[in-house]
């Protein structure tokens, strides 16, 4: 299969290689560059999380810590110790409500997308337009309103309130649905042909070739669901999440401007880390796409 | 016989809805929390705008006089709308262009730079940060800018850039700008990873000689639905605008010269607690939106 044969395909792509080398270069500068310029408030940051109080305010500002420490990051945590709940719990609070939004989000809106893109059904219109609509509505209200269904659901003060609101959400769907509308149908027909439900193409043919749309679904997921404030759905401390508390304890002072940078670093590094893996399976995905047409 | 020709068409359906049965339960997971936490809600905030609500006593009807007082007596509004617009001009379209460039850039490079640079540019929307924007733009000469520019002798003493009415909202949209690589970007940047290769090897065969000609002729074609998704990514996230102001320059703004509609919504119904003039404020916002994204649904096609 792999044997090389000298033919006119790989002639063409073989001298495009060689003219696109200086092309690649120079991409690369450019991109640098510009990285450059957008990562520098982050490094600034991590850099003033590992600064010490007396570094922080001296002029001119320092780019880089004369002496590194981590005594930022003891006092965040210091500060996060407030007597009645132990840090863990809110870490685990978190954990929960991130691991469950995440993973309903993708099985549900996966599932939604695929039958919204490639079934014909009484309704499918109408469903496929109020998803566009939804995300275009932003209101003020809608928080109060949906602390109303809340209510009536008795889930008020409960990890559901927190969870419950956030699996739906009309942009992982739209992202999925218009990634699977690119699929040929005929790879459906012919699964469906070959005597296969709809909820066996769809978990075995069709998602397993949205991996990058899937990938950057569970990215969004995850970054959202992880900074969710506990905000009025939840006010026992034992249930608020880590973004609630690590806010209260940096805001304001600037005796705290380090605490505070370290909070920011450390509330940054497990979404960071699930993106990158997340990106890695993108990349990876198109070595071997090989059943489209 | 018009009414056994309904009949008709209602049993047609019926048998229609029967025969997809499939089809509605792999949907319901999805539509039974997006009914309760989406729908539900939205429908009963669209009454909102009519009514005088202060969240304490129940909404009570006062017709369009919401509306009318916005465009007749609420001059801040106005001007509201005014910055909006300049804001979602430089943040809407600029921005979409540059998460559709920046993307298919990164797309060209090889393996672990690919990760590396989605990275570096993404990770801005993930963290906010405006602290450091705040220590970067802050007004005494201590402000990171103000030193440097300082010390390069460019200005002679600190400029305000976070209070001062001509910078502020450049600043905004700096910083705005800054973060707007987000869901869009992310999106296309998938796009392009799912474009499949032989189409590339086909088109040098049939005489494609550059990236530029790949791009208008392979890879746009195939981008269609993610260069649409991200085209509504940016419309939202460009008219709802207004965290990156509240954060940065302060609330209000100097002359509420980064005070945007969103802004406004806020004004009322968090600070003012007045929640039927919020909610009317947002109706406006809403039907902005609405027909920019026809317009664009139009010319991205389907």
């Amino acid at each position: 299969m792999t044997k090389k044969t000298d033919s006119p395909k790989l002639r063409a792509s073989n001298r495009q290689a060689g003219k696109k080398y200086g092309g690649t270069v120079c991409i690369f500068i450019f991109l640098a560059l510009l990285g450059a310029f957008m990562a520098f408030p982050i490094y600034i940051a991590v850099v003033m999380s590992i600064k010490p109080v007396e570094e922080l305010f001296i002029f001119p500002p320092k780019l880089y810590a004369v002496q590194p420490t981590l005594e930022n990051f003891r006092d965040m945590f210091l500060l996060l110790r407030n007597g009645q709940v132990p840090f863990s719990r809110y870490a685990a609070n978190s954990v929960l409500v991130t691991v469950s939004i995440t993973g309903c989000q993708c099985i549900f809106s996966s599932m939604a997308a695929f039958v919204l893109a490639k079934c014909r059904f009484p309704g499918q219109k109408l469903i496929n337009s109020l998803i566009v609509t939804a995300l275009l509505y932003q209101s003020s209200v809608i928080y109060i309103m949906q602390y109303i269904v809340l209510a009536k659901l008795h889930l008020i003060d409960t990890p559901a309130a927190l969870i419950f609101p956030s699996i739906a959400s009309p942009m992982g769907l739209f992202l999925m649905r218009q990634s699977i509308s690119q699929m040929p149908d005929e790879i459906i027909e012919a699964a469906k042909a070959d005597g296969a439900g709809l909820f066996r193409i769809c978990w075995q043919i069709v998602i397993p070739n949205q991996k990058p749309a899937l990938m950057t679904l569970i990215i969004f997921a995850f970054q959202s669901a992880w900074s969710l404030q506990s905000g009025s759905f939840v006010f026992s401390e034992e249930l608020k999440t880590l973004p609630t508390v690590v806010q209260q304890a940096a805001a304001s002072g600037l005796a705290r401007a380090g605490a505070a940078m370290a909070a920011a670093v450390f509330m940054l590094i497990p979404p960071a880390v699930v993106f990158i893996i997340a990106q890695k399976n993108v990349i990876r995905t198109m070595a071997h796409s090989g059943i489209k047409q | 016989m018009p009414d056994n020709s309904r009949k008709n068409r209602i049993n047609s359906t019926l048998k229609e809805i029967r025969k997809n049965k499939a089809c509605y339960a792999m949907l319901a997971p999805f539509m039974i929390f997006f009914l309760l936490f989406t729908v539900v809600p939205v429908v009963m905030s669209l009454p909102m705008g009519f009514t005088d609500f202060n969240m304490a006593q129940p909404p009570e009807f006062v017709g369009f006089s919401n509306y009318a007082a916005l465009f007749l007596t609420d001059r801040i509004f106005l001007k509201a709308i005014g910055v909006t617009l300049i804001f979602a001009f430089f943040t809407g379209p600029l921005s979409y262009m540059l998460c559709f460039f920046l993307a298919w850039l990164i797309n060209e490079l090889p393996g672990v730079l690919k990760t590396v640079f989605t990275l570096i540019f993404y990770i801005p929307s993930m963290a906010g940060l405006y602290t450091v924007w705040q220590l970067i733009f802050s007004g005494d000469t201590y402000g990171w800018l103000n030193s440097f520019l300082l010390e390069l002798g460019i200005i002679s003493s600190p400029v305000q850039w976070l209070t001062d009415s001509r910078y502020v909202l450049g600043v905004t949209i700096i910083v705005q700008l800054w973060i707007s690589l987000g869901a869009g970007f992310l999106a296309l940047r998938a796009g392009f990873q799912n474009i499949d290769r032989s189409m590339y090897e086909a088109g040098a065969v049939e005489g494609i000689r550059n990236r530029w000609q790949e791009l208008i002729y392979i890879t746009i074609p195939a981008m269609k639905p993610q260069m649409l998704f991200a085209a509504v990514m940016q419309i939202v996230s460009s008219f709802t605008a207004g965290t990156v102001a509240q954060n940065l320059v302060g609330f209000p703004s100097t002359d509420y010269k980064a005070h945007t509609i969103m802004t406004h919504a806020y004004d009322y119904g968090w600070v003012r607690f007045e929640m039927g003039y919020a909610s009317a404020i947002c109706m406006i916002l809403f039907l902005a939106m609405f027909a920019v994204n026809r317009i664009i649904n139009r010319v991205l096609g389907k």
